[in-house]
Formats: C-alpha cells, structure tokens, sequence
C-alpha cells in the first residue's frame, strides 16, 4: 500500500505551518523569531518550517530543564518507568502515523520504519523502564561496624545531540536512559531531520513532567556548541562524524563532564565458504545478509559497507547477491513495496556519488549500479542513488572511508587468518558480521574482530539489551544496554559507622 | 601561520576562496579546517572559528587557504592515500557543529588526483 505524503489530504500525519522548540513542555518561538524550511528528500519539496534557534534559546531550554531535574531526580523508580511506559504505549498507538512522519523527512522506506524503527523505540522505552525499576544499589559490610553503602544518583541535566539517520530511534536511544536515571535532557536534532521528534513530541508531551525532554532545532555551529560546552550540563552524548566528536570530548573536558561519543564505522562483513555448503534457507539469509548494505539507503554507521567473500565462492556467492541486489526496488519510501529510499539531502548524495568517482579512478570495478537514480514522476527531483557495489581491495578509500550511502566495497579472502587481518585494517571499529555454518571459527573471529558488535550470521538487529558502541576511534562509551545507567548517574557512596569508639588519634 | 614541510596538499576553487573571504569578513575573525572522517557528516572538511578545535600531534597541517589552515588527523591521512584536497563549496546548509560556507552553503572537499593505491 502506498501511504499518503504528510500534510495532503487524506494524510494520517497533520503537518503545521511551522514548529516551534519544546521546552519546559511548552511550544516556545525562537527568540530570534527565525525559522527554515524541512525538506522532503523524496521530492526536495517543503514539510514545513522548524525553528532555527539561537544559544539563547538553549539557554531557555536549560532553564526548563533545570527547573525540573530535582523533582524528576527524586521521583521514584515506579514513577519514572510508569512515564516511561507511558510513552512508549502513546507512541505505539501512533505507530503508522510517526512511521509515516519519519520516512517522509528521513527518505527510509516506510517498511522499515514500521517494522523497526518505531517498534525499537517503543521498546526501547519499555527497557529502561524495566531496567530503572529493577535497579538496585550494593551495600559492603567494610567491617562489623563500618557500613559502605551504594545510592545511584542521577547527573542532573544532559546535552544530547543527534544524527539524521534515525532520527527517532537515535532520540530513543539517547532519552530513555536518561530519563531512566533520572536526568532530565537538552536535545538537539540533526539539521535534516528536525520534524519527526516534534511529531513524537506532540504525542507524548502530556505524560513526562514539563522539563523533563526539552528540544531545540537549529544549526549545529551555533546552538550545538552552545549545548555542548555550555556548564549548565552534567553530561553530553554525541552521535556523529570524527571532528565533531572530537570537539564534544574537548569541551566535555573544558567542563570536566562525561561524555559518549558514538562516530561510524567501515564494517566488515565476512563471507565463509561454508555458507554455500547447501542451497538452503540459511545461504537465502546469508546473501540477505549482504545486501543488508543497502538498509537505510546505506545511511547506518554499522553499515556492513565492506563485503569480505572467500575467494573459492567469490563467483558463485556474488552473483547470487548481485541478483538479489538488482531486484531492490527503489522509489517513493511512503509505499510499503519500496525497499530503498532518497538520500537524506543533496549533500550526502552528492557525496555518494564523489565516492563512486574516487573508487572508479583508484580502479575499483563497479558491478552494479554506480550512479544517481532517476524515479519517475513526483520523485524526479528526490536524491536517489542506485544500490552500488565496488570490488577492489582493500587499501583503496572506498574501503577505508566511510560512505555513508548505499555503497558496497567487495574483495575476496583465502582463509581465516587473511580475513582477519582485512577486517581489522580499518580505523573504525564499530560492528561487524561473521557468516559460517561452523560455531566455532564463529567464535574465533567475533573475539578476534576488533569491533563492539559481531553479528554472527546476522546483521542488523539492534534489540534493547545487546550492548552497542565502538573500539578504536569508533567513539567511547556503549547504548542499548542497562550499562547506560551508569553513563548516565554518579555513585553516591555513604560511608557510615555503627561503633560509638573514637578513633584515638586526637 | 606554522610552516609546513611538505608542499601544501590544499588547495581551493575560487567559489571557496570567495566564500571563506566574505566568512571571515562576516565573522570578524580568520576560521580553521579540519577534514572529517566517520558516519554521518563524514568526509567533510569543518570549519571552525581558529583555534576553536584543539590540535594534537595526531594531526597533521596539510597547508593553508587564504591563511586559514587545513588539518587532517594523521591516521585519516594515512588510510586515504595522502590524497590531495581541493576545497570547493556547494549548496545546502552544513551539518555537525561546522560553519556555514555562506547563505546556505557548505564546504567540501574534493580529490585532485587520484593515484590507485599499491595491491596488497
């Protein structure tokens, strides 16, 4: 079925004229009274217009966020994950209408986002509701009459800033925990993708406490530094590229806060011979697995944006792909069929397409695709780009750098020990896949993969409760996990005697 | 300005040049380029007030526009090749904590030559 664009007639997603910042549970003009147009990637035609906010503006929103934190901080862990589940059942019984919102901003196929996206969310918040509640503190007996006892405080107020290419699950990921711990959070999405959260926003601001989320729109130049190296934060988390997430930890350090930095990956995903030891389900799901790079039009820092195939079924295995590959079909994200989208603006696709050029002039062979594509109709201006894959080796930059489009680099392996050392020629380290019919070479690689994730004959599954987060200069810290608790609180320790003896000194 | 040794590895199309004149003129002050690697923005030189970005010695100054300098993190440099940079502009606002290039506009960066790299 085909859903109708947001804001036309028939659209089960309304769209305003403008959207204000949500702060302090309200809807707040910018200060300086500006807005900018949202674009639809599908069509390059106008959503609506979002606030571009000024530093003052995250200052209203640190007010706000201030005002709250020592009423949410000293709720109690019931109080905390009913809201919680509150917001994950309200944004569940709007679960057509955000997929709808985000697809339409984001350019991902709407099959994803109601089959993923927003039920990840959903049960994201359910998680760490769970989590919070079954949280406890430990108490050491030091001695008979020497007591240590554990309390997990929250850090007070955060600075959260997101990426555009999950722009409510990103939002998810990073709220949740917070608010779990008891923070109460400054978020800033991503210039692209700015309308989505105000619609998720829209559905639940009646259920947090005012305060609690706050979200301001606006360039990353002006009110990202002025969330991310404001003092007013206990806390910043980033998702995003290398200097920016560089820059984060710098005035993270300014300010002596924490911070988490999630920033991409060059992901590896071997194949093994194995795989084609019979023509079964599983080879279905292992060539599945491959195309995988094309999920999210390829727009995933976990990407598997580098295919390691053993040499002895290269031919075979790859053909089998390339079929698969060439059967995408690409088009307006809003009808359920489409299984690849529009780029999410005309930068990243102008950048897909420089990296095509970089690989054909470095002599990487193009196997399919290679170019913008051209959809019919309303879609003719959207950012399409085909499903593309490059084979070389692996010291060219097309699998060094990360793309960040529906781009694969391919190349061929002998045995364990060169797939290993392939794999882990890379400065990231963020995911990896491992596909063999034999647990224990399985087992081998995924300890061995310099990675913080290896899908192990699979990919792409990003469940609450399996740790995720980088190694190397893939970022600091980990998400989806009940660990984030403690990312996101201090240890408050009361060391208290029970003895009424001095201690003799004085 | 701090030398460099090698011959400058950046250079920028007279679109760049003209909008980094009239950022600096805007802002009041010379900006800074640091090429950027990783998800999202990736692969994007951003532009920051100078100085606002702390280099280390991980980073290398592979030359400087107009007198605003360029740097790459060693390690970038190294997996792609010591390419060389062209600085250029093009439409669309920036993203991450980058500058603008102008009304909207932003900085990228393109490979002027591209030597295929050594077989393994």
């Amino acid at each position: 079925m085909k859903y109708v664009p947001p804001g036309r007639p028939g659209s089960i997603v309304t769209v305003l004229p403008r959207y204000e910042n949500f702060i302090g549970g309200k809807w707040l003009e910018p200060t300086a009274g500006k807005y900018r147009v949202d674009l639809s990637p599908a069509t390059a035609a106008p959503i609506t217009e979002v606030a571009e906010s000024t530093p003052q503006d995250v200052e209203l929103a640190l007010d706000a966020a201030h005002a709250a934190k020592d009423a949410w901080g000293e709720a109690s862990a019931t109080e905390r994950a009913a809201a919680l589940n509150k917001v994950a059942d309200a944004i569940e019984a709007n679960k057509e209408m955000l997929a709808v919102a985000e697809s339409w901003e984001n350019g991902k196929p709407v099959r994803e986002t109601l089959n993923a996206d927003i039920p990840l969310v959903v049960d994201h918040f359910r998680y760490f509701a769970a989590a919070a509640r079954s949280e406890e503190g430990r108490s050491t007996e030091i001695d008979k009459d020497l007591i240590a006892y554990h309390f997990r405080e929250p850090l007070g107020v955060v600075g959260q800033i997101i990426p555009f290419n999950f722009p409510l699950l990103m939002a998810a990921w990073k709220l949740a925990p917070a608010l779990a711990a008891g923070n109460c959070s400054v978020l800033k999405p991503a210039s692209p993708t700015p309308w989505s959260i105000l619609k998720l926003l829209e559905v639940v601001e009646d259920i947090v406490p005012p305060g609690v989320i706050n979200v301001v729109t606006g360039p990353g130049a002006e009110i990202g530094k002025a969330l991310a190296a404001n003092p007013r934060i206990a806390k910043i988390g980033f998702t995003g590229e290398t200097v920016t997430g560089r820059l984060i930890m710098q005035y993270a350090a300014q300010n002596l806060i924490p911070s988490t930095t999630e920033l991409g990956g060059k992901s590896p995903n071997i194949f093994f011979s194995d795989v084609m030891a019979h023509d079964d389900q599983f080879l279905d799901k292992a060539i599945e697995g491959l195309v995988l790079y094309a999920f999210n039009k390829g727009e995933v820092c976990t990407a598997p944006s580098r295919a390691l195939i053993q040499e002895d079924i290269y031919e075979e295995f790859m053909a089998r792909c390339l079929a698969r590959i060439a059967a995408i079909k690409q088009g307006d994200p809003l009808d359920t069929e489409t299984m690849i989208g529009p780029q999410v603006s005309a930068q990243q696709l102008a950048k897909i397409s420089s990296y095509v050029d970089i690989g054909k002039a470095e002599g990487a062979e193009v196997l399919i695709g290679g170019k913008r594509a051209m959809v019919d109709g309303e879609f003719a201006d959207g950012y399409f780009f085909e499903p593309t894959v490059l084979k070389g080796h692996n010291k060219m930059r097309v699998f060094q750098e990360e793309i960040f489009g529906p781009v694969l680099a391919v190349t061929t392996f002998t045995d364990d020990a060169d797939a290993l050392a392939i794999a882990n020629d890379t400065l990231y380290g963020l995911g990896a896949g491992v596909w063999t019919r034999d647990g224990n070479r399985a087992y081998r690689m995924g300890r061995k993969i310099q990675a913080g994730r290896v899908w192990t004959n699979c990919y792409h599954a990003y469940p609450a409760g399996a740790a995720f987060g980088g190694y190397k200069i893939s970022g600091v810290g980990r998400e989806n996990h009940r660990m984030m608790l403690d990312h996101y609180s201090q240890t408050k320790n009361l060391l208290v005697s029970y003895s009424t003896e001095p201690l003799g000194f004085f | 300005m701090t030398d460099v040794s090698a011959p400058e590895r950046v250079t920028a199309t007279p679109a760049a040049r003209s909008a980094l004149a009239a950022l600096r003129a805007a802002r009041g002050g010379p900006v800074m380029f640091v090429q950027s690697g990783g998800c999202c923005a990736g692969s994007t030189p951003m532009c920051f007030p100078d100085g606002e970005f702390v280099v280390g010695d991980v980073d290398l100054l592979l030359g400087d526009i107009d007198g605003s300098p360029f740097y790459i993190d060693r390690r970038l440099d190294e997996a792609w090749n010591q390419t060389l940079f062209i600085l250029d502009v093009e439409p669309g606002p920036p993203e991450d904590f980058s500058l603008a290039a102008g009304d909207d506009l932003h900085f990228v960066t393109r490979s002027s030559s591209c030597t295929a790299p050594p077989n393994p």
